[in-house]
This record gives C-alpha cells, structure tokens and sequence, in this order.
C-alpha cells in the first residue's frame, strides 16, 4: 500500500497515542484535575497543534508526553521514538553561550566535536542567530533566547517535537518567518510536530489539524482538520475564515466557565 | 504593533518573488535584534576604581582618626595604646625586615595547605551528602551546626590528639573551614533550577554527563560562596592555631604577635594586627570579585 505524505491521516501506526491521560496535582480534597481523560492520536510527519485557555493543561500535556511527568491515569505510546521537548520558557543554561547551548544538544546524542561546531552555527543561522553564537542568554532579548531554545529543541533531531508556544514572545515579523522555517525543517526532516499555542490564526496557519481543549478539567472539546494547501500565509483569507469559527468555539467554551 | 509591523513587512516588496522577500524580512529581523542588542554604556576603567575606592579610604580615613582621638584622649597610656604616628614607622620597619616575611610566608603556607585540604574535604563530603537522601536528612543539619562551634574550642582536643605540631593546626583549619564549604555545595546542588533539570533531562543528561553539565556549574557560584565563608574560618582558626601552637622557633605572624605581647612591644603588636587584618579583607575581596564575575556572566548581577 503506498502511503503519501500529503494526507497524515492516511498513515498507518500513530507516532504518539495519547490514551485516556489523566494528570491531579496533589491529593485528597485539594487536588486539582489538570487533564481529564485526553485521548489524541497523532499520525507520523502529522503537525497538530493544541489551542486552550491559559491553564487548561496544555504544558502538563506536553511533559506527560515527553516522559518528564507521570499521567495519574492513562498511558502514552510514542512508540520508542526520540521526543524533544521546547519548554514554555527558553530554559537555557546561563553559564554556557548560545553555541555552547545547542552543542550540549548535539554532544549528548554523540555527535563529534568538529560536527558540533558546524552543525550548531547551521542551526543559529536558521533561526537568525548566527551572529549571536558567542552571547550568553542573559545578553539576548527574549524573543531571541526563545529562538535559541528552538535551535537547541532542533540539535536533537528527535522523531517526535513537543514544542510550548515557542513563538510567544516574538515579534509579528520575526514569527512570520519561522512559521516558514519550521515548515521547511518539519518536512525535510520527516518530524511529528505537537505545538501549543495561544494564537488561533498561528494554529491554522501551521497545523493539519487543531485540538481544542478545555478549561478546568483539560479535555478535548473538539478537533478542527485543516485542509488548506500549504504554503500557507498567516494573514490569508482562507487562514482567517478558519480562525474565525475556531475562535467563536473557543469563546463558547470560555464562556462556560464566566456562568 | 503586530499589524503594524505586519504592514510593514507587506509594504516592502509587494509582488517580488518570495526569495526576495524573505532577504529584505532577514535584513529587517538583523535590525529588530541589532536594536534589541543596543549596547550598555559603562563608565571607564579609572572612574571605576575610583567609585569603589574612595568608600573604602574614606573608612580607613575616619578609623584612623578615631584611634589617634582615642590615644589623644589619654583614656591608656601610649606603652599600652599606642596611637597612629608610633605604629606606622614599626610596620614600615617590620615590611624590611627579612624575618617578617619568612614569618608570613609560614603562615601563608599554612593558610593555603589548610584551606586547599578544607576544599577538598569540604567538597567531598558535600558531593556526597548531597547526593545521598539518607546522608542529606543524617548530616544536614549537623554540618551546619559545626558552623556555630567557635574553632578556638577545638584546640584542646586537636591538641590531645597531635600534640603542638603543625596537624594540630591543619585539623582545626579543616574542621573550621569544611563545614561552610561543604555547606555551599549542598546549596547549590539544592537551588539548580527545577526547570535547568527538566531542560537536562529532555536534552538526555545522566550519571556523570548530568553533574558534569548541568548540576556542578549550576552550584558554582553557591560554591564560591560557600569557599568565601570557609576562608573567613580557616584564617581565623589558623591565627587562634598560632597563638596556642607554638612550635620551636618558627616565627610565624602569630608567634610574632604573641612574643609583641609577652615583650609588651605594642606598636608592634598593632602592626602585626594591621598586617592580619589587610590580609584577611584581600583575599575576601579575591572571593567576592571571583563571585561577582561568575554571577555577571550568567547575568546574575542586579545592576
Ligand atoms: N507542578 C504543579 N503543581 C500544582 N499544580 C500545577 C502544577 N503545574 C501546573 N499546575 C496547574 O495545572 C493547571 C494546568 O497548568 P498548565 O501549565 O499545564 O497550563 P497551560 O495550559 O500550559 O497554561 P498556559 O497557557 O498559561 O501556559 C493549572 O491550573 C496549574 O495551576
Ligand atoms: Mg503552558
């Protein structure tokens, strides 16, 4: 059977099962349900992004996946591929420069020391920062360590990218262009992309499929396919009619929680 | 903003081919960051000695006088108090003097042996208490509370055990300064940042990859200050050491100050204290510098 890589949800076996997942924090009567009950399957190569209020689950979701927290209940698959995950903050290490941290990426996978080098000044320079190598992240701007934090996510060359709204707080401008740049690495590299975001039109700009979750317990409400053609422009009308009917969903589901 | 910046970007070359756009979007982004990345103005270098030096003559000023009022005052005579005018000449004296400065090279070498050894007994026992839950909850405390047991208080055991020998001396720069050092690991070790773990984690860091990497140079400067404290204690159990330990006829600072005393040579006696006390601030503000420029390259530094 030929598989093509244009329709993800053709695919066979999910690259990442999210099965029943269940996150409290803490026990007894102040626990708070972060996740309940979230069940997402994500196809190889599929790019799907998760839109949701402020504290509905989305990080605790992506550190289930990523192996660093314990779901309460539930279990995910990722079926023995590499998972790389952004983190929310750039969480970069302060004693090391920019280079310094991308080559700790790449040193840990084994990659030899000439081949760091080369290979971390390809990846600053793909996120725009190939002047900036020998700066520490205190002396970068946010949106820059931010996009530090993308190249070091990058140096791992995992299967699977977990990714905690990476472009939050970059410039419209700035972000525009790495919405291409991801695009361009995500399919030479074959990557499995779950991305959170707050930003809808980013959402449908960047996903072939958009879960919505929501609020106080996290669960999927609902999960949009995005069948536009790619390239796609942020600031097209397809892209905006789209974003439209997921933000009025949105707004529905944010609304419970005002009455 | 966002839309502005937006139109902006659409403005630049409308209908070019998109290669060209995303040269003029990265010459634009080169700007964006050149502007964030606008340089800190800094004073020059001489201003800057000058900012922190004068405090810190100012004080030496006002101790001065002070004392010289206090001599002045005829509270004590001048064999017992000398003032400013007699002690300066016999420091000037004691610096040409060849013995002085075997002395203080003894007593250096101490220092250093001492402290080297308290490092080294410092770190280890915080790289292991540390690490070991059940060490961490046994020992944690006690480590600090070895901080509060005045050195002066271990020479009569040290001295049990070694006799008036130079161990005795060693022994008790060790048990002085290890604790705080140690006690400065188990700090940094303790405050690495949860989400630097997390971070070391994902990136695949373990065993010895995960100190090597993450948690040893995350606790440095806690480490450094740990070191600065147990400096304080090691000089200080070192002079009560030479005070108490007098062997033969090394003359070390101690032993000078000591024989200052029984000779009831005050003005030397000053200035040996003169000469202990510059000592003991240099090298804290050896510590304190090395601090500071380990905090400003993680940009640490408040200013
Ligand atoms: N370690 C923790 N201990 C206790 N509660 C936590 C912990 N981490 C998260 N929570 C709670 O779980 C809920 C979900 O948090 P999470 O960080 O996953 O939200 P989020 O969707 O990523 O929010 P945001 O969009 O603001 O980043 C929040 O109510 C939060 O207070
Ligand atoms: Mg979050």
């Amino acid at each position: 059977m030929a598989v093509t890589t244009r329709d993800p949800q053709r695919t066979t076996a999910p690259s990442v099962r999210i099965d029943g997942v269940s996150k409290a924090y803490g026990t007894g009567d102040g626990a708070l349900l972060a996740l309940d009950k979230v069940s997402l399957s994500v196809a190889p190569k599929e790019f799907v992004c998760i839109l949701g209020a402020s504290g509905c689950g989305k990080s605790t979701l992506l550190s289930v996946v990523a192996g660093l927290d314990r779901p309460t209940l539930g279990t995910v698959d990722v079926g023995g591929a590499r998972v790389g995950l952004m983190f929310q903050e750039p969480a970069l290490f302060p004693w090391l420069t920019a280079a310094g941290n991308v080559e700790l990426a790449l040193r840990t996978r084994g990659v030899p020391k000439a081949e760091r080098r080369r290979r971390a000044a390809e990846l600053l320079e793909a996120v725009h920062l190939g002047d900036f190598g020998r700066k520490r992240p205190h002396e970068l701007s946010g949106g820059m360590r931010q996009r530090v934090a993308i190249a070091r996510a990058l140096a791992q060359d995992s299967d699977v990218l977990l990714m905690d709204e990476p472009f939050g707080a970059l410039d419209a401008m700035t972000r525009d262009l790495l919405h291409d740049e991801l695009e361009r690495i995500c399919s030479e590299r074959a990557l499995t992309v779950l991305f959170v975001t707050h930003n809808v039109r980013e959402a449908v700009r960047l996903g072939d499929r958009v879960v919505l979750l929501s609020s106080r317990p996290g669960r999927v409400v609902e999960e949009f396919p995005v069948l536009l053609d790619r390239p796609r422009r942020i600031d097209s009308g397809d892209v905006a009619t789209l974003a439209g009917q997921i933000t009025d969903r949105l707004r529905e589901e944010v609304g419970r929680h005002g009455s | 903003m966002d839309r502005d910046i937006a139109n902006i970007v659409g403005s630049v070359v409308p209908g070019s081919p998109p290669s060209a756009v995303t040269n003029v979007l990265d010459r634009q982004i080169a700007g964006l960051d050149a502007l964030e990345m606008a340089a800190r103005s800094r004073p020059g270098p001489l201003r800057r000695i000058w900012a922190s030096a004068w405090p810190v003559l100012a004080a030496i000023a006002i101790a001065i006088g002070v004392w010289e009022i206090v001599v002045l005052s005829g509270w004590k005579p001048t064999y017992v108090l000398p003032g400013p005018a007699q002690v300066f000449p016999q420091l000037g004296k004691d610096l040409s003097e060849p013995a002085f400065w075997s002395g203080l090279g003894l007593t250096m070498r101490r220092a250093v042996i001492g402290f080297a050894l308290a490092i080294v007994v410092g770190a280890a026992i915080g790289a292991v208490v540390s690490r070991v839950r059940f060490l961490r909850v046994a020992f944690g405390s006690l480590i600090t509370g070895l901080q509060t047991m005045p050195s002066i208080a271990w020479f009569p055991l040290a001295i049990l055990l070694f006799q008036l020998s130079e161990s005795a001396i060693m022994f008790v720069i060790v048990l002085g300064a290890a604790p705080s050092i140690a006690n400065g690991l188990i700090a940094g070790v303790d405050y690495t940042p949860p989400i630097l773990l997390r971070a070391g984690k994902i990136l695949g860091l373990r065993g010895f990859a995960l100190y090597r990497h993450l948690i040893l140079p995350a606790s440095l400067p806690a480490f450094v200050t740990g070191l600065k404290q147990g400096w304080a204690f090691a000089w200080r159990s070192l002079m009560a050491g030479e005070l108490l330990v007098i062997i033969g006829h090394h003359s070390s600072l101690g032993v000078r100050l000591e024989y200052a005393r029984e000779n009831i040579d005050a003005p030397d006696m000053i200035a040996i204290m003169i000469v202990i006390l510059v000592i003991g601030i240099v090298i804290d503000r050896l510590f304190s510098a090395a601090d500071r420029a380990l905090r400003a390259r993680r940009g640490l530094d408040p200013s």
